[in-house]
């Protein structure tokens, strides 16, 4: 049990998607400007994670197998971009408000490499299935966590006096620096 | 290699059948009058009645927060069909924003050939090319007058169409109706 919540809290903080392994940097620069979508790609992006985790897990061993490993790249891909339009049909189907929020998010998860990232770790790392799951979680939360804190923060920079050069994607850039140096503060949190 | 074909291919196989089964399973059917208002609005997309295009328009028509008779390339015409499709009666001709038919001119003396009237053109009414003159086609033109700002040398005016015996056709009859009780 100790183990498993170790695994959450270590990806979700110490072992960041974003600002540790630097996937998933498109949505993270481009989705920030608002922190209401900034939370809806969040939570889509949690959604679809858990789920590719898990069924890239179970493709892996028991479709793929150890002979047909150099395979991976190329199902998992397929996968996920199955199970995103599988998702969205079923969320405009069940909860149009949830479809309305989340919009072209949905469709955009596809391309993000952090949801292909995810899988591929597991896989390298050789993860059993609640592992893979717990990952694919984790790494969502953390995600979602930097994404609206950046978000958060980008809103404010739209107020603040910037320097005329440092406008815009530059002060953005520097911000997401600064952000990781900060969440390397965690680094001694877990071994 | 056979078994890497059968894989992917049954992955793929697996993965359309269930794509295809939540298409039919999860359809949600879009709202089907404002599909029936949009494909009567002529499509020019020029903004003319206030919104950002015909489908907008035709969303707001569907709401009921929009008036039918905003939309000066359907005509009369487009009116009385929006009319007839919505159950309503048209607008009588004098709350009608009336407009003359007019149709786009090119200046031959004043044109410089810069082609920024061509890429306005909803409808391609316009001919040329880069630092050749202009020509409107009169048949082609719908009198939407989104040409007009982009001219840099203002040489496009509007001309109202004269009626002759070509261009003449029947008023549409409009009925006032009084409501007896």
């Amino acid at each position: 049990m100790e183990h498993y919540l170790l695994i959450l809290i270590g990806t979700v903080f110490v072992n960041n998607i974003v600002m540790s392994k630097i996937l998933g940097l498109c949505p993270f620069l481009g989705v920030s400007k608002k922190l209401e979508t900034s939370i809806g790609m969040g939570a889509a992006t949690t959604f679809v994670l858990t789920l590719a985790s898990g069924a890239s897990y179970l493709i892996d061993v028991y479709l793929l197998g150890p002979d047909l490993s150099y395979l991976r790249t190329l199902t998992f891909i397929v996968v996920i971009a199955g199970i995103v339009g599988f998702t969205e049909m079923f969320i405009k189907k069940t909860s149009p408000v949830l479809f309305r929020v989340l919009g072209i998010y949905l469709p955009l998860i596809t391309t993000n490499c952090a949801v292909l990232g995810i899988p591929l770790l597991n896989a390298q790392a050789q993860s059993n299935f609640i592992e893979s799951l717990l990952f694919g979680l984790g790494g969502a939360l953390g995600f979602t966590l930097v994404l609206v804190l950046f978000a958060a923060l980008r809103e404010r920079l739209e107020a603040a006096d910037v320097p005329k050069p440092f406008r815009g994607v530059s002060i953005a850039m520097i911000t997401a620096g600064l952000m990781s140096l900060a969440f390397m503060g965690f680094a001694g949190l877990i071994r | 290699m056979l078994s890497a074909l059968l894989v992917l291919g049954g992955l793929g196989l697996v993965l359309g059948a269930v794509l295809g089964w939540a298409e039919v399973k999860f359809r949600v059917a879009d709202d089907p009058l404002v599909e029936k208002i949009d494909a009567i609005l002529p499509q020019t997309q020029c903004g003319q009645c206030g919104f950002p295009g015909c489908k907008p328009y035709a969303e707001a028509i569907a709401k009921g927060e929009a008036p039918i008779n905003k939309c000066p390339p359907g005509g009369a015409d487009g009116v009385k069909r929006l009319a007839e499709l919505l159950g309503v009666d048209p607008p009588a001709a004098d709350d009608m924003e009336h407009k003359p038919r007019a149709v786009a001119v090119i200046d031959e003396n004043t044109c410089i050939g810069c082609t920024l009237c061509i890429q306005s053109c909803p409808v391609d009414a316009i001919v040329g090319a880069s630092k050749q003159l202009h020509v409107i086609l009169e048949k082609q033109c719908t009198g939407c007058e989104l040409c007009l700002p982009p001219c840099p040398v203002d040489c496009i005016h509007m001309v109202v169409v004269k009626e002759d015996l070509a261009t003449w056709k029947w008023r549409y009859p409009v009925h006032t109706l009084r409501r007896v009780a």
